[in-house]
């Protein structure tokens, strides 16, 4: 399926990161958006409030990043897309209906665009704290899908990819940006509608009497059905079996939350999408995301000049972590370089899955900016010898 | 050897159609107020005629988000306090559901406070049903945003001494725009309110005072379900169009109820549809819903 010409506005624009995440929504079709100011984030809502009564949809601004949560996923289950937006303190308030999301199994997009924390920290300057509360941010065990722009342009691209991953694996989505991403400005391309790959949701339109809300397909993910449709669904945040009923026992939670986390976990490999440069024969291999993956490029370009055979693993996807490729290059490198703006997140994830073969250096930056690439280079240097 | 034995007779339950029979019996204990506002809405729904494919159930969590379970249409038990802001987002992606919050004190008036009094403030056409039986019920009886003063809580073992929220004046100065109070003793007067609600374009609150005989009469040795049952029907006061700041509940003590509020205002979507015409002018689309 491609886009409905409605929402795409096909052309050549210069947009910061937040405008173009915002018009990747239009373009993924999302017609529905609750959200609550917050800053570095705020401008991709001002952007959809203003577009969406064009186009057909509703804006609303909520309470609350509580509420804003919980209404996307009502939206979502009256068959719309929908999407909400936040940063730091407010990615904490999301945390709740998140695992709601992931429970009911409802495909819709958080947007975070990453300021300096804890606590409100740095309103309007950059950092990738927030990697493992996108993991492990709400409570119980659950798989989750998050992606990493590292430009405006790949606002748009990536908030696309996030809108088919949802609705694929019926997840709740995340585009982790950064302030420095959101409020770049360059040049941003939208193709024309047709040439936009489209995710349609996975609808069920069998017997009514025979629909199941939970029952797996072959690829784990259950169809789905909009509030309207006739199918008088049950679902629920408490454990369920294939009803949606609540089953309170070990049995059922079990299978409910095994599957969960499998219809991801079993599947890596087919969510990964990673970027390569020089990685096959190198012996320091740079991982990296979002805007440090940007600032990665001249180190890796100057240890190069100097002789040091460095790779560039870049992770569009962030979550699930590409386990199988930092495994396989484990045994073939010396050392990973992971620079992060956090003092060791996704370093513990390359470390955990080097499991020793390869030695995992990380170089942290406590936020408010970007690493220089010095540090980066004098890392490289160091981890080639 | 085999006896025969007659075949019971299986005649239909009239709420048959609306309940998930699959799931009965309910958790609810014997003399709770919540199987007596079940049937109210079920009869509110029935008296109108409202096609069950239209109507979907949200609650939070309690012992009256427990109801949603129970409920066979297109029904969600949600986080706990969030019923009001899911219910929104069904609403606006098609606002030609009938939209339903059935939740506990609470989770609409402590929890889920902010939402309450920010759908009302914008007027979104959902109905809001809140059975307040005075306590934290599932959790084992502790204070409550209504715990009338002097009441006993576990988490007040010596007697409530915060003031509780009167939930028709919240309700009112909020800008609900259908505001009515009976209780589970009132079943004709609140299924008839129910009903009016269901058809109030705008968001209609009705509150239920109910007994939780486990809990809090227990615990304040008021005697059982049934007593309170007696309580209602001793003490309860009909005064349709009260003024609402006048709807405190004491411990043990009257209790007005009624039709207090029942107003017009342009909801959410019809003030969006009338503002954005007036703005964009023949280009604008009336929004009449997203997911066709
Ligand atoms: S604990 Fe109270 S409110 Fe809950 S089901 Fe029992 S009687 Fe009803």
């Amino acid at each position: 399926m491609t886009a409905d010409p409605k929402g795409v506005l096909t052309g050549e624009h210069y947009l910061d990161g937040d405008h173009a995440a915002a018009e990747g929504a239009l373009a993924a079709g999302c017609r529905f958006f609750a959200g609550y100011p917050i800053t570095p984030s705020t401008e991709v809502a001002e952007r959809i409030a203003a577009r969406f009564p064009r186009v057909g949809g509703v804006f609303v601004q909520m309470e609350d990043e509580l509420g804003s949560m919980a209404a996307i996923l009502g939206g979502a289950w009256a068959g719309a897309k929908s999407m909400t937006v936040t940063s730091g303190p407010g990615f904490s308030l999301m945390m709740e209906n998140l695992g709601l999301g992931v429970m009911m199994e409802v495909p819709t997009v958080l947007v975070n665009v990453q300021r300096g924390g804890p606590s409100t920290g740095l309103p309007t300057l950059p950092g990738q704290a927030d990697i493992m509360q996108a993991r492990w941010g709400s409570h119980g065990d659950y798989e989750i899908i998050a992606v990493s722009p590292s430009s405006p342009q790949e606002a748009f691209d990536h908030t696309i990819m996030a809108f088919n991953f949802a609705e694929k694996y019926r997840v709740p989505t995340m585009v982790m940006m950064d302030e420095c991403v959101g409020h770049m400005t360059e040049k941003v391309v939208i193709p024309e509608a047709e040439e936009i790959e489209i995710v349609p949701r996975k609808m069920y339109d069998g017997p009514k009497t025979e629909y199941l809300p939970y029952e797996p397909d072959e690829d784990m993910v259950p169809w789905m059905v909009r509030a309207g449709d006739g199918y008088r669904f049950h679902t629920t945040g408490l454990t369920h079996d294939e009803k949606g009923y609540p089953v309170m026992n070990s049995k059922c939670q079990e299978k409910c939350v095994h599957r969960l986390v499998d219809k991801i976990r079993s599947r890596i490999d087919e969510i990964v999408v990673l970027e390569e440069d020089g990685v096959e024969g190198a012996d320091v291999v740079v991982v990296s995301y979002g805007i440090t993956s940007r600032v990665t490029v001249p180190a890796v370009e100057r240890a190069r000049k100097d002789g040091i055979n460095v790779g560039s693993l870049r992770l569009v996807t962030i979550w699930p972590f590409p386990e199988n490729r930092i495994r396989e290059l484990s045994r073939k490198i010396k050392t990973f370089i992971v620079p992060e703006i956090n003092y060791g997140q996704l370093c513990y994830e390359v470390e955990r899955c080097a499991a020793g073969n390869a030695e995992t250096v990380l170089v942290p930056h406590g936020g408010g900016w970007v690493h220089d690439p010095g540090d980066i280079y004098d890392a490289i240097k160091k981890g080639a010898k | 050897m085999k006896r025969e034995v007659a075949a019971p007779a299986t005649e239909a339950h009239p709420m048959d159609e609306l309940l998930r029979m699959d799931r009965i019996p309910h958790i609810w204990c014997p003399t709770c107020g919540l199987g007596t506002v079940v049937t109210a809405f079920a009869s509110a729904v029935d008296k109108l005629e409202i096609p069950l494919d239209d109507l979907a159930v949200v609650s939070g969590i309690g012992c009256t988000g427990r109801v949603a379970g129970y409920i066979k249409v297109d029904s969600f038990h949600t986080t706990h306090g969030r019923a009001i802001p899911f219910a929104t987002g069904l609403h606006l992606t098609n606002p030609k559901l009938k939209v339903v919050v059935i939740s506990g004190d609470g989770d609409l008036i402590s929890i889920g406070g902010n939402h309450f009094i920010h759908a009302a403030r914008r007027n979104v056409d959902i109905t809001v049903i809140c059975v307040n039986n005075f306590i934290y019920a599932m959790t084992g009886g502790q204070v409550a945003p209504t715990t009338p003063l002097r009441a006993n809580a576990s988490t007040m073992p010596y007697g409530n001494f915060e003031r509780p929220f009167n939930i028709p004046y919240l309700a009112e100065s909020s800008g609900a725009v259908y505001v009515a109070r009976w209780t589970a003793l009132h079943v004709r007067r609140l299924t008839k309110a129910i009903a009016e609600a269901l058809q109030k374009p705008g968001f209609s609150v009705v509150e239920v005072i109910s007994p939780c005989s486990t809990l809090y009469s227990r615990r304040n040795r008021i005697g059982t379900g049934l007593d309170l049952m007696k309580f209602y029907h001793d003490n309860c006061e009909i005064k349709h169009g009260a003024d609402t700041r006048e709807l405190d509940i004491g411990f043990q003590e009257e209790i007005t109820v009624g039709k207090f509020i029942d107003t017009e205002r342009p909801t959410y979507v019809e003030s969006m549809n009338t503002w954005y015409a007036e703005v964009f002018g023949d280009q604008y689309e009336p929004y009449e819903g997203s997911a066709k």
